[in-house]
């Protein structure tokens, strides 16, 4: 006797089909986020546009995943790692869905963003665009692997996005001060910067859900916030720029 | 990782003192041996649910806890079951006299074909707990209010009880167990003759009871194993293979066996 397939297959058919779905709304989001990163930096308002209206799908995938799931639950009262299975992705699929809007707002402002001068601080968005992306395959590749390792591996990347975006938070608010005509594109950059951090976070979200899917125990630990944008002054230095 | 700490899992918020302690027990029907070695603590005022699929042993050990294997010739006891310290396989131990400390409830709702006031007074009587009708009018009002049922059948007490319905024999049964203030309370199957409504109507009485015995239920019924008890005990083929808090079996549990049981991938 061991846990292999139920004995109700179309249960088992179920839960792979909310596992299918996952996978597949992970890998829009993944694209969304690329595409939106791209749009950014060529300064591609036809993308944009395209990434915008991508939105749409992620908003279909997170109610049919949502439909599904209280279904399940309603139905077939799922117990033991079935039950984490279809909690793990009703959350999921509300991070991925929160991720692609961060996506949609990037592909927006970059639209405005190419409308005015190349800021210098904003070879920083590529770098944490791939960052992202790469977390987000990692811990979508740790869900569909229910590798614990990798998802793990993942949520400590986090870091490194933080302390990007705390670097660029910096280097925005001296060309702000430099010159008042940097303000709308340095302030777009900042939320695109922000939102890119942000993703960061529902990434390691997906990581500790894959945790608690696999456990069946929450991961604890406090990951060291390197987001120090919170406490970051600037001062103007006098007799400069 | 090193550092991060993981959750230790939730261990059962047990305060209240053992009641009853299985210590190896071992059960044999003639040459078969239905039980390897149970060990398990039930604490008092606590609801001890026993899960596992048909013929892993979890009746058996019900019945170890009240002698009632007794009554099979060919079945034998192995090990020791103490009852508050005290052995209840001791030679010099009376039976009746357990039975009337661990009561049980069976399957199949059995009143004795008597009166409903009679069948509560029945055990009373045997043990000599009272001897006016006043006490005995006590005892049966107590004891059906106990059970739930006061308020139904309090204008009929001297019709008979096999005349009620499934769920209200059933909690006659309850009310026949109860009027000899046992410690324990057995339960086998309690509710699966009975139909959703009488079932709701039993787990909310178990709840109640709760507050007064200590409780073991044998249920195949994995949904109200989760919703009347505090810890919950897997038996398969004659181990019990995991006993824990109940929510710790149904959300996260150790043994892969459970896990496939609870999940319905059993096979």
């Amino acid at each position: 006797m061991s846990p292999t397939e139920h004995t109700v297959k179309s249960f088992e058919a179920e839960l792979q089909r909310l596992s299918n779905l996952i996978a597949q709304m992970g890998g829009v989001v993944e694209a969304q986020v690329e595409a939106a990163v791209q749009a950014v930096g060529r300064r591609d308002v036809e993308g944009a546009t395209k990434v915008m209206q991508g939105d749409v799908r992620l908003d279909e995938f997170e109610r049919q995943i949502e439909h599904d799931a209280i279904r399940m639950l309603a139905l077939r009262a799922p117990v033991g790692v079935d039950l984490r299975e279809v909690l793990a992705a009703l959350k999921i699929s509300a991070d991925l869905e929160r991720t692609g809007d961060y996506a949609a707002n990037i592909a927006k402002r970059s639209i405005a963003l190419a409308q005015l001068p190349v800021m210098r601080p904003a070879g920083t968005i590529p770098r944490m665009g791939r960052l992202v992306q790469e977390m987000l395959k990692d811990v979508l590749d740790a869900y569909i692997d229910r590798d614990v390792e990798k998802a793990v591996a993942a949520w400590h990347r986090d870091e490194e996005l933080d302390d990007l975006y705390t670097s660029l938070f910096r280097e925005v608010l001296t060309y702000m001060m430099e010159d008042p005509r940097n303000i709308t594109p340095c302030t777009h950059l900042l939320f695109i910067a922000k939102n890119l951090e942000r993703a960061g976070d529902h990434a390691t979200n997906i990581a500790e859900t894959v945790h608690f899917l696999v456990r069946g125990q929450p991961l604890t630990a406090e990951r060291p916030k390197g987001d120090k944008s919170s406490f970051t002054i600037i001062e103007p230095v006098e007799g400069e720029g | 990782m090193d550092s991060m700490t993981l959750n230790k899992p939730v261990q059962a918020a047990v305060t209240q003192p053992v009641k009853v302690s299985a210590r190896d027990v071992k059960v044999y029907y003639g040459a078969k041996r239905a039980l390897h070695g149970v060990n398990v603590d039930i604490y008092q005022n606590e609801v001890l649910a026993m899960i596992g699929p048909s013929g892993c042993g979890k009746s058996t050990f019900l019945r170890t806890l009240n002698r009632m294997n007794d009554t099979i010739d060919i079945c034998r006891v192995e090990g020791k079951i103490l009852l508050d310290g005290e052995d209840i396989y001791d030679p010099k131990l009376d039976v009746v006299q357990l039975r009337a400390r661990v009561g049980m409830v069976f399957q199949k709702p059995n009143p004795f074909p008597k009166s409903i006031y009679e069948n509560v007074i029945y055990g009373p009587k045997l043990h000599g707990l009272a001897t006016r009708k006043d006490e005995f009018d006590a005892i049966v009002e107590t004891s059906l209010k106990r059970a739930g049922l006061w308020n139904e059948v309090k204008d009929r007490l001297h019709e008979p009880g096999t005349g009620l319905s499934g769920g209200q024999q059933q909690r006659l049964c309850i009310a026949r167990a109860v009027a000899v203030s046992p410690e324990v309370i057995l339960m086998d199957e309690p509710c699966s003759a009975l139909d959703p409504i009488a079932t709701a109507h039993i787990e909310e009485l178990i709840d109640e009871l709760r507050e007064s015995f200590t409780i073991a239920i044998v249920t195949h019924n994995m949904q109200q194993a989760a919703r009347v008890s505090q810890r919950t005990a897997f038996f398969h083929l004659g181990d019990l293979v995991e006993v824990g808090d109940t929510e710790e079996i149904f959300t996260n549990p150790r043994d892969e066996r459970t896990q496939g049981y609870i999940t319905g991938r059993y096979g």
